[in-house]
């Protein structure tokens, strides 16, 4: 008989955190940073990690993991899983989406609105899609399946795009409201795609967020981003994350967090990753406006009592 | 398949992607009337440069031997070609080395495919499922009489590549940044890969000890494998093989064969 390590069953991971977990500010998590970030020890935050760097059978990326999650609350944010695609979900892949859930109990799960694999192939990237009525129906069932599946709300990211699709014939507002009411799902707000996504087809994105239903958000992103030019000449921004968040960007968040208060609030660095300082002090300066403004909410709260 | 109604964006978006040959998509646009080419373009970008990165970050002494401006343009050939179908990147690349191996411009480095297949076994090792290593005190305790019927258990992370060139030592030499002596590249190299404990290890097999490792790794008996090694190499040393096997972490378990 082999003598193949358990894995640890979801009893014995104790989800210790509250949930919702409130007003912190959280980081990516990079193996590269654990000898870090073990060092300094438990601090107050959130990790989060693409549920796809976790999909394989063991090995030392489950132990960083499951030493991570052991003091933090974890994010398990999926990067593959294609919901705003044609295609019916791939459910293999919904199985091992829904099991590392039930493995890590992670205090935020969310999922982008995008595709990446179409017929065979996967793409590796986060493409737009139309926002049409069949569209939307398509993308409502899909995330009917994952909530079924993962048994508890997901939280769907809005993209950053460079293109538009001729036949749209609704606002991406519009169509992320729809989705939230029809599905019941919470929305993560990316504020740095929100900027990007207004400058690259000419959108206010006060008049975005004016229009977004910030109720229904349980996450923040925010990120760096870099410039291009389209063909015209003008600028065309590039979702990058390979850099700090923008001047712009953190004015953006300031706005939606003074209307929103405590949301859980992440800084994600993917490309060009530094060391963990820079990726912590980035955190701590999104935690600064959070408790900036928590304070306020908290006095309320008291009066409110 | 035909998509349903107001559902073909994703066949008339995706074909270009890989192919810079087809144009922009006629269903995208960029805003007030703007060209959407180089805005597209963005998406091909995304697609190509990470599946090239996807295979440098599985193939990394791959690229430092070829350098990498041969290694990327090896790569884009084979993105293009042969994009993945699993969304776990982990799993890209597995045609790759076979792909080296013809590749018209690495003809001059015959060892590299197998270098590349070293790296990959690594990246399955890394994966694998986790499993307590068979602990050398099992063999101790069995009955001399017994030996030759000794059936093993292979850790999932277990893999046994055969070169006919010096792989293991090119493979070794090129995971880091340390300077690379020279290497004959011409004496055969066997490599084992383990992840014992912790951390995946690639080690070299003595003579005879890929055809024992196989043999055991594939379920033969003890007896039987050793006699294969035998006769692939004569000077082939049972004991130190089946020690070595087991301390690097190859097995899980073993058994007395049948239990009748």
């Amino acid at each position: 008989m082999s003598t193949v390590i358990k894995q640890v069953p979801p009893a014995a991971m104790p989800l210790r955190f509250a949930t919702p977990i409130g007003g912190v500010a959280g980081t990516s998590f990079k193996p590269e940073h654990l000898p870090d970030i073990l060092e300094a020890g438990p601090r107050r935050g959130f990790f989060e990690v693409h549920a796809e760097n976790y999909m394989g059978a063991g090995g030392p990326p489950h132990r960083a993991l499951e030493t991570i999650r052991r003091d933090h609350p974890l994010s398990l944010h999926g990067v593959c899983m294609s919901i705003g695609g044609p295609r019916p979900l791939d459910k293999a892949h919904l199985a091992r989406f829904r099991s590392l859930v039930a493995r890590y109990q992670p205090a935020l799960v969310s999922e982008h609105l995008a595709w990446s694999t179409h017929e065979t192939s996967f793409f590796n990237d986060l493409l737009p899609l139309p926002y049409t009525e069949a569209t939307l129906a398509c993308v409502c069932d899909h995330i009917d399946q994952v909530q079924e599946a993962i048994r508890r709300p997901l939280l769907l990211e809005n993209p950053s795009t460079y293109v538009a699709f001729r036949e749209s014939s609704m606002r991406e507002t519009e169509f992320i409201r729809a989705i939230a009411e029809r599905t019941g799902c919470g929305l993560l707000l990316d504020v740095n795609n929100v900027f990007v996504s207004a400058i690259n087809h000419g959108f206010s994105a006060l008049d975005y967020l004016a229009d977004f239903p910030l109720s229904r958000v349980g996450e923040i992103h925010l990120a760096g981003h870099a410039e291009q030019t389209d063909d015209e000449g003008d600028l065309l921004l590039i979702d990058s994350h390979d850099g700090p968040v923008a001047d712009a960007v953190w004015k953006l968040y300031e706005i939606v967090i003074r209307r929103r208060s405590a949301v859980p609030t992440l800084n994600e660095w993917d490309s060009k990753i530094p060391d963990w300082p820079v990726l912590q002090a980035e955190a701590a300066a999104a935690q600064a406006i959070l408790d900036r403004h928590q304070s306020t909410a908290m006095a309320g709260d008291r009066h409110a009592a | 398949m035909l998509p349903e109604a107001g559902l073909s964006f994703a066949a008339s978006f995706a074909p270009a992607l890989l192919d810079p040959a087809r144009s922009t998509p006629e269903v995208v646009t960029g805003p007030n009337g703007k060209a959407a080419n180089r805005r597209y373009d963005v998406y091909r970008n995304n697609v190509t440069v990470s599946l090239i990165d996807a295979l440098a970050a599985i193939y990394p002494a791959v690229q430092r031997i070829t350098g990498t401006d041969f290694f990327r343009a090896m790569a884009r050939f084979h993105v293009r070609s042969n994009p993945p179908t699993s969304p776990l990147l982990f799993e890209y690349g597995r045609d790759f080395p076979e792909f080296i191996a013809q590749y018209e411009h690495a003809q001059a480095m015959p060892w590299l495919a197998d270098v590349a297949r070293i790296e990959r076994a690594w990246l399955d090792a890394y994966h694998a499922a986790d499993a307590v290593p068979l602990s050398p005190a099992r063999l101790s305790a069995v009955r001399p009489d017994r030996l030759a019927d000794l059936v093993f258990i292979p850790h999932p992370a277990a893999r046994c590549l055969r070169s006919d060139y010096a792989a293991v030592t090119i493979f070794a030499a090129n995971r880091d940044e340390a300077p690379v002596m020279r290497i004959d590249a011409s004496t055969p190299e066997d490599a084992l890969i383990t992840r014992g404990e912790f951390d995946v290890t690639v080690r070299r097999l003595p003579p005879g000890g890929a055809v024992f490792a196989d043999g055991l790794m594939s379920g033969r008996p003890l007896g039987e494998a050793a006699a294969s090694a035998l006769e692939a190499a004569s000077e082939f040393d049972i004991a130190a093989n089946i020690a070595g096997l087991i301390e690097a972490g190859t097995f899980t378990s073993l058994s007395c064969g049948d239990p009748s």
